[in-house]
């Protein structure tokens, strides 16, 4: 069923995920964007029937065995956000790259807050308004990622 | 192509399906710590991309070691003389120490304490998940890690390790919101509890009633109570005491000696028969 073809849709979803663990000096970390989120988002939107809630999850999984925290925190936060682009596929191709990155930054921070609120229901932290700096980011990368998957997508005609 | 038979579950059923296997997931792994044992391979089928995240950092590391100038080598290597003249020094009172405390310990019949197994590490990852305080070491379950092993650095005691893969490991700083540690003041031996705030330079002592002695500048040393940590090893200096009667205890924040934002070499501690099945022969030589 997977054709080689669709070994570029792993091997992306890979490279977002050490860009994601990649060590930074601790003042750009936080500034670090949702590699993964991004990515994630940008199949989801242009091959929805191939990856969607079941992909998030497996990388929502991978993200959290690779950051230590409770198994099932990513996994959960990234399939909500990734249902509700699969759902919408439709609607939001049609805008344009600068709108999605409107949704992108939305779908980020709502990502951020569901891994916040789980955690905070195990553990007592306290919000602090540094875990949404990364939304900005991912918003300022989206259209970069677009455009580079795009053209990876069309060259090696993915579909 | 793309046809109705061939799309499995709709999307809503494949929602219900992940919030439903997360929510499992997080229950037993959280509550039940069902997880413990399947971490480790967890942990080592991912390695290869941790090691592949860790590469910039080792490139760069290695490119700078190459452009250092000789009459920077030289300085270094000045400085280090002096300081290992200074640290002789020191040890030859150790010796002596140890040997008259041995004897009157023997004097005593208190067992003597025996020396620690210790194998330096070096730091792989730092976490960047703003919860929790968690480093990454390239020491593993072959090198005869264990679950919660102390660890501790020049300075004082970093943490313990809180997951082992085969070739690395996860440690737990002392100044994460889930980790306490039991210590003892120095100065006159009375024992607390320090947890970790969460943020790397600040800790806190808990339930400290308001009449107790403690100053700040009171170093607090492990008091090996909990079986984790071996006693003796400084934790934590008293930054600021605030006796508040109307709150129930004494707040007291310490700051911890490890320098927990800079760790880069550290030092593994093996307790008197913990992890020995699994020490390997090929360590033989690095024991002291």
């Amino acid at each position: 069923m997977i054709s080689k073809r669709h070994y570029a849709i792993i091997l992306s979803i890979l490279a977002s995920l050490v860009l994601q663990i990649m060590p930074l000096p601790m003042q750009v970390d936080l500034y670090r964007p949702d590699w993964i989120l991004v990515v994630l988002a940008y199949w989801a939107m242009a091959l929805p029937h191939r990856v969607n809630v079941g992909v998030a999850f497996l990388s929502g999984l991978a993200m959290d065995i690779l950051l230590g925290t409770t198994l099932g925190i990513h996994s959960l936060g990234l399939s909500i956000s990734i249902y509700i682009l699969a759902a919408n596929y439709q609607r939001l191709r049609n805008y344009s790259v600068w709108q999605q990155a409107i949704i992108i930054g939305l779908l980020s921070s709502f990502y951020h807050l569901i891994t916040f609120w789980v955690q905070h229901l195990l553990t007592d932290i306290y919000f602090q308004v540094d875990y949404l700096l990364p939304v900005v980011t991912s918003m300022a990368i989206w259209p970069w990622v677009f455009w580079m998957l795009r053209k990876i997508r069309r060259q090696l005609s993915i579909n | 192509m793309d046809t109705i038979f061939t799309r499995g579950p709709s999307l809503n059923n494949r929602l219900a399906l992940a919030i439903v296997l997360s929510a499992i997931l997080i229950f037993v792994d959280h509550k039940l710590d069902g997880f413990k044992s399947t971490r480790v391979y967890l942990n080592s089928l991912v390695s290869p991309l941790q090691y592949l995240a860790n590469l910039p950092s080792v490139l760069l590391s290695e490119s700078a070691d190459r452009l250092t100038s000789h009459q920077a080598l030289l300085d270094e290597n000045e400085e280090l003389s002096s300081e290992v003249l200074v640290m002789r020094e020191k040890l030859q009172r150790f010796d002596s120490l140890v040997e008259e405390n041995n004897r009157l310990r023997n004097l005593l019949n208190v067992p003597v304490r025996e020396a620690l197994r210790r194998q330096a590490a070096e730091l792989m990852a730092v976490d960047k998940n703003p919860f929790s305080q968690q480093v990454l070491i390239n020491k593993g379950a072959l090198d005869g890690v264990y679950l919660s092993q102390p660890v501790i650095d020049d300075q004082g005691i970093v943490g313990q390790v809180m997951e082992v893969g085969t070739t690395n490991s996860r440690v737990l700083l002392v100044a994460d919101v889930t980790h306490a540690i039991p210590v003892r003041s120095l100065r006159n031996d009375i024992r607390f509890i320090a947890t970790g705030s969460g943020s790397l330079n600040e800790m806190y002592l808990e339930h400290v009633p308001h009449s107790v002695d403690i100053e700040v500048g009171d170093v607090l040393v492990s008091s090996g109570l909990g079986e984790v940590f071996p006693q003796g090893y400084p934790v934590a200096t008293v930054k600021s005491v605030t006796r508040d009667e109307s709150r129930p205890f004494a707040q007291v924040s310490v700051t911890p000696m490890a320098k927990l934002d800079r760790l880069n070499h550290l030092l593994l501690l093996w307790l008197a028969g913990e992890g020995q099945d699994e020490i390997l022969d090929a360590n033989a030589s690095e024991e002291e």
